[in-house]
């Protein structure tokens, strides 16, 4: 499915763990429970983890460093705990790598994905670019601060919002 | 002489400036977008319906009902005015006030409803998050700025936290809907213990405001009271702790049940000590800078705040004035007995608050015709500033009213049906839209509110009574309060047949109280009936100057249950 960040439709280079197979060469997305595995490879690709809304970000927390990527899922749009899984992985465990967030979700989500930290989105096959991009520059203001740190506007907490 | 408010700012609430005018018209043009995605059908109905709600639109029996915001229930004069607009041009001509401080419109149509916020934007008003599962509208105390036991005017904190809240990036998809409420004193007007948070203020001892923190309260279908989780928290904190806690309830609040999913849930399963843990924790790691709340942004928040330009009146001036209402108060009982019950006191010498009763006899409590809107502005604007505030209990009240022209003021409210006396007495009911509207409910709430409203419609029989809290839901998701009535009633379905359970002394305020069910549900006369039994007993048994919900406490509900079901 077709891989978005910033504006646009970016290649996807890695490569999901498939259940009960042994894990391929290259950039590899791991299940929680096949952390201790991945981290075992020593072939020179990359890893990530594929985190469930039911994990704790927290038990990333020592393998944190040695990722490059880490994927939240939403079972549904609905459910909000993605938003506190990546805001926490950004401002807990001050994480610096790419935050992705596959699953079903809604473009008038994407905003606030944004503002938790999220970095790329797995957008449904066949769906236009521009109405996630849209939904990006559609608010030039947000009432709250976010670890984006945006430019404050000058009253109460409203930041500028970037286009 | 009529007062004049100040020019620019609306008097009581936070004024908008081009910034947050800009704002509205993004959030119009992204729900204008997602009705055109709906129709296309690139949204699904299940995709499109969260997205609808945080605009307020609810699906109802009949037709869409349309929630507007009325922040920290202070809504200015104009903007009464463009709600009797939207009544007249969108919907029948009347528009009903909610105990969340809020006002909706019942007979709206999908396609005129982006047009309806347009017209609302321009207002400085919205529907944001007056449904869904996210913070929705944060209520205060309808006499906040005037009341004399105040240490701060809530309204600024709850504009922050309306702020705060707006497009919350990480709080728009909670478990469950999330309420608010915040007073400026200890005295409990805004039933905090039944909220998610309930935040009442007082002196610290650095001459700066904190806050207690309940957390956990709420009514719906498992009524709890909401444990204090801090006693002390300093006003530059309030935004982080409340992260913290916000924070804690998506990551953990449970999302398998909805009937399970409410904060209170979370805390009675976590307990109170094990929840403050967890927040704390979070409080402890967070970023706290971030949210750090400084008393210059307060200010600069408040400085958006328009302020009542009071005269002093000298206090020969208010002997005077006293000795007119006197006089007028001899000479015309019901003035009189609207005085007693309508008015409380003002920290201004020379004002009081009025309460305008939107429950007339045998009236459908917190409706109110486009024109009676139009007249509630006029009053305002002639008598308090131009400022209205919508109370939880389904009421209006002016909260600058100078004395002296209260016999005026009543006078106008009287001959427009708005001058009933029966503040805090039983037929000042609340009660939920039920079966006429609400496609959830088990019975109509509205019908038999208006036949006790007929029962008990002598003023002179009501002042006998006193001060009594009736509280009427049409089911178990208890809208209508009724865990809190002093007499609550319950709409249950019945093999059938619409029937209303009693419940007796539930009580909001510092001493909350849950009602206790008192036995098998009845019809809608029978339980009329019973009511008016329950009542004679307690005014056989009470013991002179005990309140209905004391004689409640004192006896037990035994000899009121044995009145409810004596055979006739």
């Amino acid at each position: 499915m077709p891989l978005f960040e910033k504006g646009r439709i970016i290649e996807d280079s890695w490569q999901v763990a498939q259940d009960e197979q042994p894990l391929p060469d290259g950039d590899v997305l791991v299940p929680l429970s096949r952390l201790a595995e991945g981290l075992g490879r020593n072939d020179g690709g990359r890893l990530g983890v594929v985190l469930s809304v039911g994990d704790r970000v927290e038990d990333l927390a020592t393998a944190l460093p040695r990722l490059d990527l880490v994927c939240l899922t939403f079972p549904i749009f609905r459910d909000g705990r993605p938003f506190t899984q990546a805001r926490a992985l950004r401002e807990h465990l001050h994480y610096k790598g790419v935050v992705r967030v596959d699953g079903h979700f809604l473009p008038d989500q994407y905003e606030f994905l944004l503002r938790c930290g999220a970095d790329q989105v797995v957008i449904p096959e066949g769906s236009d670019p521009a109405v996630w991009q849209d939904a990006h520059t559609r608010f030039t203001i947000a009432y709250q601060p976010s670890l984006l740190d945006e430019r404050p506007q000058g009253l109460g907490f409203r930041r500028w919002l970037s286009a | 002489m009529p007062h004049s408010p100040q020019p620019a700012l609306s008097v009581g609430r936070y004024t908008y400036d081009t910034v947050d005018h800009t704002f509205l018209k993004q959030r119009v043009e992204q729900f204008r977008d997602q009705v055109r995605r709906r129709l296309s059908g690139e949204l699904s109905e299940d995709e499109f319906k969260p997205l609808r709600l945080m605009n307020g639109l609810y699906l109802q029996l009949h037709a869409y009902m349309l929630r507007i915001a009325v922040p920290y229930g202070v809504i200015s004069a104009p903007q009464m005015r463009t709600l009797a607009h939207i009544a007249r041009t969108y919907d029948r001509d009347y528009g009903h006030f909610t105990t969340r401080q809020n006002i909706q419109f019942n007979w709206i149509r999908l396609e005129d409803t982006p047009a309806i916020l347009d017209i609302l934007a321009d207002a400085e008003m919205h529907a944001i998050q007056t449904s869904g599962n996210c913070i929705r509208n944060v209520t205060s105390d309808q006499f906040a700025g005037a009341a004399r036991d105040e240490v701060l005017d809530p309204r600024v904190h709850a504009e922050i936290l309306r702020q705060w809240s707006t497009l919350h990036p990480e709080f728009t998809f909670l478990p469950r809907k999330f309420k608010i409420a915040i007073s400026g004193s200890e005295q409990d007007r805004v039933a905090a213990r039944f909220h998610d948070i309930g935040l009442l203020a007082r002196m610290g001892e650095n001459g700066r405001a904190v806050f207690e923190v309940f957390v956990g309260g709420g009514l719906g279908r498992t009524p709890v009271i909401g444990v204090s989780l801090r006693k002390d928290l300093p006003e530059e904190d309030l935004i982080a702790y409340l992260e913290a806690i916000l924070r804690v309830y998506n990551e953990y609040g449970r999302r398998d049940n909805i009937y399970k999913a409410r904060i209170k849930i979370l805390v009675q399963a976590l307990g109170r000590d094990a929840f403050l843990d967890k927040v704390n924790a979070e409080f402890a790691a967070m970023d706290r800078s971030r949210y750090h709340l400084p008393p210059e942004l307060v200010e600069a928040i408040r400085a958006r705040f328009g302020a009542p330009a009071f005269e002093t009146i000298s206090p020969d001036t208010v002997e005077s004035v006293a000795g007119d209402i006197a006089r007028h108060q001899m000479a015309d009982a019901d003035f009189a007995a609207w005085i007693s019950a309508n008015t409380h006191p003002h920290k201004m010498p020379g004002y009081c608050s009025v309460t305008v009763s939107c429950k007339p006899s045998g009236g459908i409590p917190g409706d109110v015709t486009s024109e009676q809107m139009d007249l509630l502005a006029d009053l305002a604007d002639r008598y308090s500033f131009g400022e209205l505030r919508v109370t939880h209990i389904q009421n209006v009240v002016l909260a600058h009213v100078r004395e002296a022209d209260l016999f005026e003021l009543w006078q106008s409210l009287s001959d427009a049906g708005l001058g009933t006396a029966n503040i805090g007495m039983v037929t000042d009911i609340i009660a939920c839209p039920g079966l006429d509207y609400c496609s959830l409910a088990n019975a109509r709430s509205i019908p038999i509110a208006q036949k006790l409203s007929a029962r008990f419609a002598s003023i002179a029989l009501q002042r006998e009574i006193g001060s009594l809290r009736l509280n009427i839901s049409g089911c178990i998701n208890a809208c209508g309060h009724h865990h809190a009535g002093h007499i609550g009633i319950l709409g249950v379905d019945k093999r059938g047949e619409e029937a209303f359970q009693i419940t007796l002394g539930g009580n909001a305020g510092e001493d909350a109280s849950i009602g206790q069910i008192l036995g098998a549900a009845m019809s809608e006369d029978e339980t009329v009936d019973a009511i008016a039994r329950i009542i004679e007993t307690y005014l056989a048994r009470r013991t002179p100057g005990e309140r209905f919900i004391e004689t409640c406490r004192r006896l037990g509900t035994a000899p009121f249950k044995d009145a409810a079901y004596a055979p006739v």
